[in-house]
């Protein structure tokens, strides 16, 4: 669920420009076709949105009367300590997160060759993104693991002292963007091979055949033509680190203390230990506020170029 | 359409949750393989007399447990809950979150328990819960590993403590397993050295918020404790380690000793029983009495439950004394009911000693203080064993929590 | 092609080139080859610390079969296909009937509401937690499964939508045009032009659905409590909370979770690349 805006918009993206017309007769046809729809998302996620907001100009226990605070709780929530700090974690963990558009495209471009048994490799590169982040998590809690993991024997092997990142609090964070760049970098990874299948040949071609190569047919020919892909690319990525939960859920709970604590988790945390509904709805807004200003920026592009 | 009707009659209880009229739904909360077995046997024999009740055993692990539980409380809960005494279930009968099942406690089921107990689960004079185990906390501890470091005592005094720490650390290994992950296992350090240094009645003030964090007897604890954590006492990363990841330091002579409840000896196997003893924690100022955290565990019907009246039966079924006394010897816990008879059991046999021979008894930290004021705490007791040098900046941020919810701290005692 | 294809280079180049690609797919899958080869290993080796040599003796059966026998994990992948199918054929049902009205008809506010969709897709899921889970109190379906499809299938339309839309107005307007002309109806044209004609896009979108809801821990740990109902992230996790040391059970359990979505992957793989690069050779 935190990489739904998958593969449709590179689509949109590279689909030829302007549809043909459509039909005129609009009609009872029409409602029924998406009645179904409208009702069940308004329902279930429409409404939710602007219900959650309502709640967050409330103290509640969850049971019982709510009382109105107005914007008492945003007022505590910017005195919260706890909670500036899971705003930068997740800016950390958004910085972090643009490096998987960057290892994606280097391992598609290793990988967009047409050998045998090819497809096969970049199935198996592919493969971290459709398990779930739970079992992702638990590889990685085992990956870090201070007496058995898999970590400490390499940097053992390196002549490396030892190191615990899930037990600090400067490594706990990263351990979990480490975790979460695996998925996400391969999912980079598919949507760029699909770009760069889209390449137009006869401009790579034509560069060729001006001597360049490497490095400058790369940057002058090739970057250029996946700039719609690259838009999407760095905007799902942004999306996913907004999301991130389940990693923290599965390897740190926050912790050590809050040092690793995100808004999402924190808002979790408030509402179902802390029984602070209100509390925990206010947060919820602050991370649709920040989650706002990229789906704005992503449907303008979007839907830019379709006008 | 027949056969239609007998497909849907085959989806409806795919789809909704099978919850119809004779099903109890129990949520247990551990993972335990020693407990889960005795309340299954337990199940068992509480359908064999009541055969028109089918039990629905949802198992949880005890982490994820108490972070699940407010959200079926306050939603759409199962029939019967696992929770703590003390101030860990008023909290919850506060919002009314619990149903009032004073009716179970008759005359004669009063007569088969102690005062103390019937007041951990009571709320003005009306009970909330069923109190069915309670155990001791205290030093477990490898005789071998620590005579091999030329200990042959287990610690009895703060000197006692400091040189077996020094003359484990020597053999290289770790005095204390601890694992902080799940927060709580700090707090059994905290507890002690306060009930060491300050005694129940400071510690009492302390948990029902009159005492400010930052009042010099608190500074005490942590002074202390700062004296351990800068000998390197307890067993590296343990800030990402749950308790039962830190016992396996424990059983593989990696550390010597654990500040734990009861609970742990279920774990021992053979081999290990006949290797680990148990020990009170040390005295640490003469004159303060003996006093002990004994957590005991409850069992309660939510007030929104479905399914109220088989609750209710299945509490009364728990408190029955050869009940108690089945569930408590595989447990390897104390049965709260007095006529239950206790595992012949050597841990447990000193921790009965024990308790009974206490001046008095805690709970623990977590469930006799607010939780939302412990899990803040504890956070701050995580953070000072992997940071000493940020008390200052702790304790401040500990207080702010406890103004927060108790309001301005009573004036402060004259210190004994 | 970008970049020079491998294969009009030299024997050695080719050699060397695969090389390379096993070494760093190697590297890339060593977090699960450590997992795979610790969920069949005893627990005795791994507690002497044994993880990356050849398990000495494979305990394959025995590790599985404690999963599987000794916990409740059976019941959690069954509930989590009982979740997740229904899920997936709602999902992509609901988003074929708007996808096409989106597609093929224009109203005022058409685009407004594709946005929406899309939008609403993006939105974090504790944004809606609270209200959603109060709204499953409130119609009665608090821990069952059919809340679980409910929502699944909402959320998921809206990204499924998109995705349809898309497909079909790459469709060209003449052959529906040339349905309508022998007198069929928009659903008529639906039924019988559109959906033929967008099976790959279905197959496509079903399989991103099902990684999407299969993978789902979020929603589990907040509608469900009972263990007839939890799907098997969650079941996992607090598996794993009842395992603890016993790695080689933790590593078995996170196997068999990933099993569905991987085999679902592999035997979809030709139509999940096909749907991605419809858009590429529609344009040549």
């Amino acid at each position: 669920m935190t990489r739904t805006l998958a593969q449709a918009p590179v689509r949109a993206g590279s689909r030829a420009a302007g549809a043909g017309k459509r039909a005129p007769h609009v009609g009872l046809s029409t409602v029924i076709l998406l009645a179904p729809a409208c009702l069940l998302f308004s329902l279930f996620v429409v409404y939710p949105i602007f219900a959650s907001i309502g709640i967050s100009f409330y103290d509640w226990s969850g049971v019982g009367a709510r009382t109105w605070v107005g914007l008492g709780n945003y007022r505590e929530l910017f005195a919260d300590p706890v909670f500036g700090k899971a705003l930068a974690n997740n800016l950390r963990w958004l910085g972090c997160y643009l490096l998987a558009p960057v290892f994606g495209l280097a391992l598609a471009v290793f990988l967009n060759q047409t050998l045998s048994g090819m497809r096969v490799v970049r199935s198996l590169f592919f493969m971290p993104f459709v398990i779930s982040q739970v079992v992702v998590g638990l590889v990685f809690s085992w990956f870090f693991n201070a007496r058995l993991g898999l970590f400490n024997s390499i940097l053992a092997g390196l002549g490396l002292p030892s190191a615990a990142p899930l037990d600090s609090e400067q490594g706990a964070l990263y351990a979990m963007i480490a975790a979460g760049l695996w998925p996400q970098t391969a999912y980079c990874m598919i949507l760029f091979l699909t770009g760069l299948a889209t390449l137009r040949p006869e401009l790579i071609d034509a560069a060729r055949v001006d001597g360049a190569k490497g490095w400058s047919l790369f940057r002058h020919v090739v970057l250029p033509q996946l700039r719609p892909v690259n838009f999407i690319v760095a905007m799902v990525c942004a999306v996913a680190a907004l999301r991130s939960f389940d990693y923290v859920m599965i390897m740190t709970l926050g912790g050590p203390y809050n040092s690793s604590t995100v808004l999402a988790y924190y808002m979790f945390e408030q509402t179902f230990v802390g029984l602070r509904y209100g509390y925990g709805a206010a947060i919820a807004t602050v991370l649709l506020a920040l989650m706002s200003g990229l789906i704005v920026v992503l449907l303008w592009q979007m839907f830019r170029r379709e006008r | 359409m027949p056969a239609s009707r007998f497909a849907l009659l085959a989806v409806v209880p795919l789809l909704g949750s099978v919850a119809w009229a004779g099903t109890l739904v129990v949520n247990f909360n551990s993972a335990e393989p020693a407990q889960r077995a005795a309340w299954e046997t337990a199940v068992v024999r509480f359908e064999r007399e009541h055969p028109d009740v089918r039990v629905q055993l949802n198992l949880y692990d005890h982490e994820s447990y108490k972070r699940s539980i407010r959200n079926w409380l306050t939603g759409v809960p199962p029939d019967v809950v696992f929770w703590f005494a003390g101030n860990r279930m008023r909290q919850f009968v506060a919002p009314g979150l619990l149903e009032d099942v004073s009716e179970l406690f008759t005359p004669e089921a009063r007569d088969t328990l102690h005062r103390s107990a019937l007041d951990l689960v009571s709320v003005g004079g009306r009970q909330y819960g069923v109190p069915y185990t309670y155990y001791q906390v205290g030093l477990y501890f490898r005789r071998d590993v620590l005579a091999a470091a030329g200990v042959q005592e287990p610690p009895r005094d703060w000197r006692d403590l400091v040189t077996a720490c020094e003359k484990l650390k020597a053999r290289g290994v770790e005095p204390f397993a601890i694992g902080t992950k799940d927060l709580w296992p700090a707090a059994a350090w905290f507890d002690y050295l306060d009930l060491r240094l300050n005694g129940l009645a400071f510690h009492t003030e302390l948990m029902q918020g009159k005492v400010a964090y930052t009042d010099r007897r608190v500074r005490e604890i942590f002074a202390l404790w700062r004296e351990l954590i800068d000998r390197g006492c307890f067993s590296r990363n343990h800030a990402s380690s749950s308790w039962q990841e830190s016992q396996a330091l424990l059983y593989g002579g990696q550390a010597a000793m654990m500040l734990i409840g009861n609970y742990i000896v279920a774990n021992f196997t053979a081999d290990m029983r006949d290797r680990m003893d148990f020990v009170r924690f040390p005295t640490l100022r003469s004159g303060v009495g003996q006093y002990e955290d004994a957590p005991m565990n409850t069992l309660h019907v939510p007030a929104r439950a479905r399914n109220k009246e088989d609750g209710k039966r299945f509490l009364a079924f728990v408190m029955r004394a050869d009940v108690q006394e089945t569930l408590n010897k595989a447990l390897l816990q104390i049965p709260v009911n007095l006529r239950s008879a206790t595992a012949a059991d050597r841990f447990l046999m000193q921790g009965r000693h024990l308790l009974a021979t206490a001046d008095g008894l805690a709970q623990y930290f977590d469930r006799d203080t607010s939780e939302d004021l412990a899990n803040i705490a504890m956070k701050g007791f995580q953070e000072f064993m992997l940071n000493p040098d940020r008390l200052d900046a702790i304790l401040p941020t500990i207080e702010r929590a406890r103004s927060r919810i108790y309001g301005a701290p009573e004036n402060p005692a004259p210190a004994q | 092609m970008f970049p020079a294809p491998i294969a009009r280079r030299g024997v050695i180049a080719r050699a060397g080139y695969r090389v390379a690609v096993i070494a760093s797919l190697a590297v890339w899958l060593l977090p699960l080859a450590g997992v795979a080869l610790t969920s069949i290993r005893s627990i005795d080796e791994l507690n002497r610390g044994n993880f990356w040599s050849w398990p000495a003796e494979i305990r394959f059966f025995e590790n599985y079969g404690a999963v599987l026998t000794g916990s409740r994990m059976a019941q959690f992948i069954l509930n989590s296909f009982v979740i997740t199918i229904p899920s997936v054929i709602g999902s992509v049902v609901l988003a074929s009937m708007a996808g096409f009205a989106l597609a093929k008809h224009e109203f005022r506010g058409n685009r407004l509401l594709l946005m929406a969709f899309v939008a609403g897709n993006l939105v974090p899921s504790q944004v809606l937690m609270i209200p959603v889970r109060d709204l499953a109190i409130a119609l009665g379906l608090y821990d069952s499964r059919a809340m679980l499809i409910l929502f699944h299938t909402a959320f998921q339309t809206g990204f499924c939508t998109l995705f349809m839309r898309n497909f079909i107005r790459e469709l060209p307007d003449a052959v529906l045009d040339a349905a309508r002309i022998e007198g069929a109806g928009e659903l008529a044209v639906f039924w019988r032009v559109v959906l033929p004609l967008v099976r790959p896009a279905i197959a496509a979108v079903s399989v991103l659905v099902f990684t999407f809801v299969w993978n789902d821990y979020f929603w589990s740990l907040v509608l469900v409590q009972s263990d007839s109902i939890r799907p098997i992230t969650a079941g996992l996790q607090s598996l794993r909370g009842m395992w603890q040391t016993s790695w080689q059970l933790v590593s078995a359990g996170s196997i068999l979770a990933a099993l569905p979505p991987v085999g679902v992957f592999f035997l979809m793989q030709r139509q999940l690349v096909e749907g991605l690069t419809f858009g590429a050779r529609t344009r040549d």
